[in-house]
């Protein structure tokens, strides 16, 4: 069986602007995969392009086995697509919102409807199915989005920054929805954010993404992992003697850094370290005084593979309005 | 004992919500159905967006028939030029009243496309299989639609404000529709084409200043041709309005020749003009829909 989505040299040009930038990547069937960025890295764009919105400028695309620039309209009917703005139609219900795109798939009423409805119970919206889009949250016009994009049965689901601008309740409510959807539907999903817990708590593999180049890919434990490992820090005594090199001796630890009153130590298992430098201390009749383990955070990750932090990138007039819209709907 | 029974009537309570629950993920993500492939489909589903969002909204078809209202008070009724044409001043006004409308209602459909983009709709649209064709066809549409269904009222207005019925009849009036189709056909592709790759209200609002007024007072909606300076009757001659406004005298109020006055061409050449004029702007649009939709 084929990848879900496999890329080769995909490349989209604005100009001058290399949005995305000879992209290579393989994602396996059954996957949820984590497109992680900066804003300006180019994962609109990769999505847009992915799902036939935008032609690519060069290299080649092949989704659900079908190459992109051949088949577009076979791959538009087969991918589901939630955008990062918000598309639905204001003056329309929730109902009458996904019923249109199901007749745009060409999807029978008799089939759309009770399909809609069942969506809509999906993601909690029944009771609000009636009524216009305009009077909707802004987490409630995610999870239409949402609901939206499933109309068609797709196998594999585009999800550009679903949590954005969400309260903490919806989002916990939208990655559940995510969950469910690759676990019980053996979904494909394709998931772009900049939200790091995000990626590390949902995917299976991440793609760091700056300036349309794919900078790391591997599972959010690797890519943790490849930061240094876990950090403890042991407290002692500050008369007691240091065991430094005992410490040192140990299989998983990496690094021992004594200072005054406390050890910090480098491990690559932070908990079967802990214990077993417990172990040692009071098999030498020392006393431990504290004792904390810190997992390194994606975050740390993140920075040291982009070089910066969150950045704000000048976007497109249009980009910014819609940006802005979003927001403000999100608000509301 | 009792404790149980309670077990037992939560345990069937969740085994029963949990079936519930079941059936409708079975059911929500089974097989999909077989797809409507044919290149119209989801036409009307698109066209009819648009009009519902339109007739919803009533206040919008009130404003809208302000202004030929107002015009044909105001030319018609209160100044009443005393201009020697077929059936009176007031009702050969009335008869470029239709026009009027049809004309500033199709120049708003390129505004509904600009709307669709701004708002990411067309993206939501262009992400599905629906024909890039369908899409611009179902913005002529809705706007063909709305314009008749405008122009019927304004038509109603002036009637009861003394337009002159003497040779109204079924073939007349279907034949002055027919004529005001192509005519709406033609206008609204033109509009809808040059809004397709535009985001920008602004602009769109430009363009449609710059084509409205003179397509209006280049032709002979408002005054005969006879009172207009040569070069201007050469431009009216160009403008596919003025075919439209002859026609629909023609045949609403018998206007083939009186003194003082002569058509712009026979009706059978306005009816030629005009579906020509729709038929090469709407095949232009289709095409150019094909290379703006996608970038
Ligand atoms: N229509 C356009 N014309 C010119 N440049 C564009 C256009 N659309 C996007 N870009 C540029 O392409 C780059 C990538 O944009 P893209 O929207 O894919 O970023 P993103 O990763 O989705 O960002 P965000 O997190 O802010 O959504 C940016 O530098 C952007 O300015
Ligand atoms: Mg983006």
């Amino acid at each position: 069986m084929t990848a879900a989505i496999r890329t080769s040299g995909l490349t989209k040009r604005y100009g001058d602007v290399r949005a995305v930038d000879a992209l290579d990547l393989t994602v396996e069937r059954g996957e949820l995969y984590g497109f992680l960025g900066p804003n300006g890295a180019g994962k609109t764009t990769t999505i847009s392009v992915l799902t036939t919105l935008l032609t690519a400028s060069g290299g080649k695309a092949v989704v659900d086995g079908l190459d992109i620039h051949k088949h577009p309209n076979e791959v538009r009917r087969r991918v589901g697509v939630v955008p990062q703005e918000y598309t639905a139609d204001e003056d329309l219900t929730g109902l009458q919102n996904i019923l249109l795109c199901a007749d745009l798939y060409g999807i029978p009423r008799s089939d759309s409807k009770p399909h809609a409805m069942e969506l809509l119970r999906l993601v909690e919206l029944e009771d609000a199915a009636d009524r216009k889009v305009s009077t909707y949250s802004g987490g409630m016009r995610r999870r239409l989005e949402l609901a939206s994009g499933l109309i068609n049965y797709p196998k594999l689901l585009f999800l550009d920054e679903p949590t954005l601008g969400l309260d903490v309740q919806t989002r916990t409510a939208v990655w559940n929805y995510i969950r469910m959807l690759k676990e019980e539907y053996r979904m494909t999903l394709f998931l772009t954010t900049h939200y790091l817990e995000e990626a590390d708590s949902l995917c299976d593999r991440i793609a760091i993404i700056d300036h349309g180049h794919i900078v790391r890919i591997g599972t959010p434990t690797e890519l943790k992992a490849s930061i240094g490992g876990d950090v403890i820090v042991v407290g002692v005594a500050e008369s007691d003697p240091d065991i430094s090199d005992d410490i040192r001796k140990l299989s998983l630890v990496k690094d021992v850094k004594k200072s005054d009153h406390e050890y910090r130590i480098k491990s690559e298992v932070g908990e079967e370290s802990s214990i077993q430098i417990i172990d040692l201390l009071r098999s030498k009749g020392l006393q431990v005084t504290k004792i904390s383990l810190t997992k390194p955070t994606l975050d740390e990750a993140y920075l040291e593979f982009t070089g910066h932090g969150i950045r704000e990138e000048e976007a497109s007039k249009m980009d910014a309005f819609k940006h802005r819209v979003t927001l403000m709907r999100a608000r509301r | 004992m009792t404790d149980d029974l309670t077990r037992s009537t939560v345990t069937t309570q969740e085994q029963l919500a949990q079936d519930e629950g079941q059936k409708m993920r079975e059911r929500a993500f089974r097989a999909a159905p077989k797809l409507n492939r044919s290149p119209l489909h989801g036409l009307w589903a698109l066209t009819n967006r648009d009009l519902v969002k339109w007739y919803k909204n009533p206040i919008q078809l009130v404003i809208s028939l302000v202004q030929p209202v107002v015009w044909l008070g105001l030319f018609g009724k209160a100044i009443n030029l005393s201009l020697d044409v077929p059936g009176g001043y007031f009702s050969y006004l009335s008869a470029g009243m239709l026009a009027f409308i049809i004309l500033f209602t199709a120049a708003f459909a390129g505004m509904s496309v600009v709307w669709d983009r701004r708002f990411g709709f067309m993206n939501k649209a262009l992400s599905t299989p629906v024909g890039r064709g369908a899409i611009v066809v179902s913005k002529v549409l809705q706007s063909v639609v709305r314009s008749l269904i405008q122009a019927a009222v304004v038509l109603g207005i002036a009637v009861a404000f003394g337009m002159d019925t003497a040779n109204f009849g079924i073939m007349t009036v279907a034949g002055s529709f027919a004529i005001l189709f192509f005519m709406s056909f033609g206008l609204s592709s033109l509009f809808v084409m040059l809004a397709l790759r535009s985001a920008d209200w602004q602009t769109q609002m430009a363009i449609i200043n710059l084509l409205n007024l003179p397509l209006l007072f280049a032709s002979n909606a408002l005054l005969p041709v006879e009172s207009m300076p040569g070069w201007l009757q050469t431009v009216v001659r160009l403008n596919p309005v003025s075919y439209a406004v002859d026609g629909v005298r023609q045949m609403l109020l018998g206007a083939t020749s009186a003194p003082g006055y002569s058509v712009l061409a026979p009706l059978w050449a306005d009816f030629g003009v005009l579906v020509g004029f729709a038929a090469l702007l709407s095949l232009l649009g289709i095409v150019l829909s094909w290379r703006l939709l996608s970038k």
